[in-house]
């Protein structure tokens, strides 16, 4: 059964006319687009981390703004905290929703060795490596039991340990062990564990508050991280980490140890998150529990910033952790999330709303409904026009003219606010020219219900807002911002 | 006769109530090529998963090399020299052709995470011996997974390719022993040719004993050197193509006993 050397039409093997041609069958982006694509193609990404570690690096330079340089900080402590998730979910994909508690765990760590609780004032080179070790431990521990789950058995698991953290340490202030011994006070309780030690080496410590040096210690360990993941990534490791993402029964009879690699996925995330934790406490200067438990949110904010950046991406780590946590703080400022708010729509509208002239229409169509509304109501009820708009400027002044501001708006924008909901899952069941038309009033009705209710309570008006921004970016591109695309069964 | 590389000692296994496999022997020599046929049920792939490690027999032993494979995991099995394809194609699919071939040199290589962060000499070496094992195992399939294919994901390839990308993948774990589980399955008669052939190739210039699961027969009869038949989990026949395929239990096996009995 060999080929035939003398007989050209007899099949060869590794040569077909399909292999042969290849090369004028790749397409490629024309234009200067596909140049600046082809080029930055082939930047080898630790440049552009290099870059993003520069620019970071220079940012206090630029400004005395110490609310921004506070603002950092946080970015970096999320940037730090979606690093380690990625290793655990991106990498080996392991659906690990009790990741916060080793945060948690490590701040408490730090806290219980640098502060007066105990009376220890450790020196911060020897308190990271203890914490950051324990919690590697910690990671190990949890991913014992959890070895031989996935998927959602997996995440119910973890997700209850993590609630298992935040109550052991929320009532700590009376543990004994089992009855045994006398109750103590270990966590300090509901009241945490105040005035913890700023970073000291040596005798010599940053001055609390003094973000700018948090804002360069979070930094250079960001960096450092980052680049020992890339570096782990292309190693034997990483490749087995993904291969178990992929398929863990064939990545085991392939050779790979897939029990071990998930307990060292656990434990690398882990030890990441702790980090990050010994960061946060001696920012912070004190710990409480609830802040790690899942009514802070900050699970879903580090997940969020995960996805959103692409699973699995260095890269989308830094993007992901900057557009959150950046939105999130610009939309603290009602001004701020009024301009956010009407761009998003705008935005949204210019992308989905085709042909053209439906966009005039509607566009159109709901300024003259607004001026004829506002024009009705200021005639019939003088006190529907009262109340002023949120955000200053052309804009603000223009809103006032246009959309309806009563004096008393609480109850009114409930009402509005529940309308609002109920007619926008209306619009997603109408079709053709009735939508458009349909999508008028519900844009007044949106404009009415912001100006009145929603930008009033920016607390909860911005996690509405982010959550929108999430849904439609990931509409726009499922695999995250710089992730790649992932085929499941082909 | 030559060393038993692989040897099935009266080999049990059942699932609730139903024997899938009953006592069977079975042995392959080092440098054969075992051909196992059967129609379907017959607990082909489930003597695969036996072997590999996925299952625990209820009964008997399998050895490797003389010592006994039971108690071990799978990717301990994978170590000692047994490696296999599957009859269901599991590649990483978002892994690159190459990265796919990579990810199998993991049983016998060492480096640790300390030694990649640091990028040791040795770290290093390494990574460059497993590249250009990867880029060795892909050349074997001549021009087939070669060239750009090697950074394209496993999911761009046509399934004729992604067969050959498991059995690459199989190869770099650096066995002794190749189990295929249906390499022909889906492939058209060229293609099947050229699986019949590379089959030979293995052994030749890759020096592997192969066991193959397969339903085409004239790649059966083209590259066996003895054939086993199973059915129900029992073996019904063995020796050469020709004493397998006149057998009338095999015949019977496939066709019904109508079939044999008019024979």
């Amino acid at each position: 059964m060999s080929t035939d050397p003398t007989n050209p039409d007899a099949p060869r093997v590794g040569v077909d006319e399909w292999v042969a041609s290849h090369e004028q069958r790749r397409t490629e982006r024309s234009g200067l687009l596909g140049v600046v694509e082809r080029e930055l193609a082939r930047v080898p990404s630790p440049a552009f981390y290099l870059g993003f570690g520069v620019a970071a690096a220079i940012l206090p330079a630029l400004t005395t703004n110490g609310y921004i340089i506070n603002v950092g900080v946080n970015t970096l402590l999320y940037m730090l905290l979606a690093l380690g998730l990625n290793i655990t979910v991106g990498y080996a994909g392991l659906l690990d929703l009790g990741y916060v508690a080793f945060y948690g765990f490590a701040a408490y760590g730090y806290a219980m060795l640098a502060s007066p609780k105990f009376g220890l004032h450790w020196d911060t080179l020897a308190v990271i490596p203890v914490v950051v070790i324990a919690t590697v431990i910690l990671g190990f521990l949890v991913a014992l039991p959890s070895r031989r789950l996935v998927g959602d058995y997996l995440a119910i698991v973890t997700l209850f340990f993590g609630e298992l953290f935040a109550t052991v340490y929320q009532n700590g202030e009376s543990m004994s062990l089992l009855g045994f011994t006398k109750p103590h006070d270990i966590t300090g309780g509901p009241n945490g564990i105040p005035n913890i030690d700023q970073f000291n080496v040596f005798g010599s410590h940053i001055q609390a508050l003094d973000y700018k040096a948090y804002y360069y210690v979070a930094l250079i360990f960001f960096m450092v991280l980052l680049f020992a993941v890339y570096l782990v990534d292309r190693s034997r490791t990483g490749r087995a980490w993904r291969s178990l993402r992929e398929d863990p029964l064939a990545a085991e009879l392939m050779g790979m140890p897939v029990n071990r690699l998930k307990l060292i996925a656990f434990a690398c995330g882990a030890g990441i998150a702790g980090v990050a934790g010994t960061i946060f406490a001696a920012v912070n200067t004190a710990v409480f529990a609830s802040e790690f438990d899942f009514t802070s949110g900050l699970l879903i904010i580090v997940y969020a910033m995960l996805i959103l950046g692409g699973a699995g991406s260095l890269g989308g780590v830094i993007i992901g952790a900057l557009v959150v946590n950046v939105s999130l703080e610009v939309l603290r400022d009602p001004g701020h999330a009024t301009w956010v708010f009407y761009v998003l729509i705008g935005a949204t509208l210019l992308a989905k709303l085709r042909p053209w002239r439906w966009l005039a229409v509607v566009a159109a169509g709901t300024v003259g409904f607004g001026f004829a509304v506002h024009a009705i109501v200021s005639s019939a009820w003088p006190r529907g026009v009262h109340g002023t708009a949120a955000v200053g400027g052309a804009l603000g002044s223009g809103l006032s003219h246009w959309v309806i501001l009563p004096s008393n708006p609480t109850t009114i924008g409930n009402i509005a606010f529940i309308c609002l909901v109920l007619a926008v899952l209306v619009l997603t069941l109408l079709h053709g020219w009735v939508q458009k038309l349909a999508m008028i009033p519900t844009l007044y009705l949106a404009a009415f219900v912001w100006e009145n209710r929603l930008v009033v309570e920016p607390s909860i008006t911005r996690l509405i807002l982010v959550g929108v921004i999430l849904i439609v970016l990931m509409n726009a591109r499922p695999q995250g911002l710089l992730g790649t695309s992932r085929v499941e069964i082909v | 006769m030559a060393d038993k590389l692989l040897e099935l000692r009266k080999v049990s296994k059942s699932f609730g109530g139903l024997r899938v496999i009953s006592e069977l022997d079975l042995h392959v020599d080092e440098g054969e090529i075992v051909s196992v046929i059967g129609p379907n049920g017959a607990g082909k792939t489930t003597l695969f998963n036996l072997i590999t490690g996925l299952y625990a027999p209820d009964g008997g032993d399998i050895l490797f090399e003389g010592t006994t494979l039971l108690g071990l995991e799978p990717h301990e099995i994978t170590s000692r020299g047994i490696a296999r394809t599957f009859q269901t194609l599991r590649l990483f699919l978002n892994m690159t052709v190459k990265e796919n071939v990579m990810a199998a040199a993991y049983s016998h290589t060492r480096a640790g995470l300390l030694r990649s962060v640091l990028r040791t000499p040795g770290m290093r070496r390494e990574e460059r011996g497993i590249e250009q094992l990867a880029e060795e195992r892909l050349a074997f399939f001549g021009q087939r997974l070669m060239g750009y294919r090697w950074n394209q994901p496993a999911f761009s390839l046509s399934y004729a390719n992604r067969r050959r990308l498991e059995i690459a993948r199989a190869t770099a774990t650096s066995p002794r022993l190749l189990l295929l589980d249906e390499p022909a399955a889906g492939m058209n008669p060229v293609e099947t040719h050229e699986i019949a052939e590379l089959i030979g190739r293995l052994r030749e210039d890759g020096g592997y004993t192969i066991l193959v699961i397969e339903h085409d027969m004239h790649v059966v009869e083209g590259i066996s050197d003895r054939v086993v038949a199973l059915d129900h989990g029992v073996k019904i026949a063995e020796g050469t193509f020709d004493e397998v395929a006149t057998s009338p239990r095999v015949v019977e096996a496939y066709l019904g006993t109508k079939a044999a009995s008019t024979k």
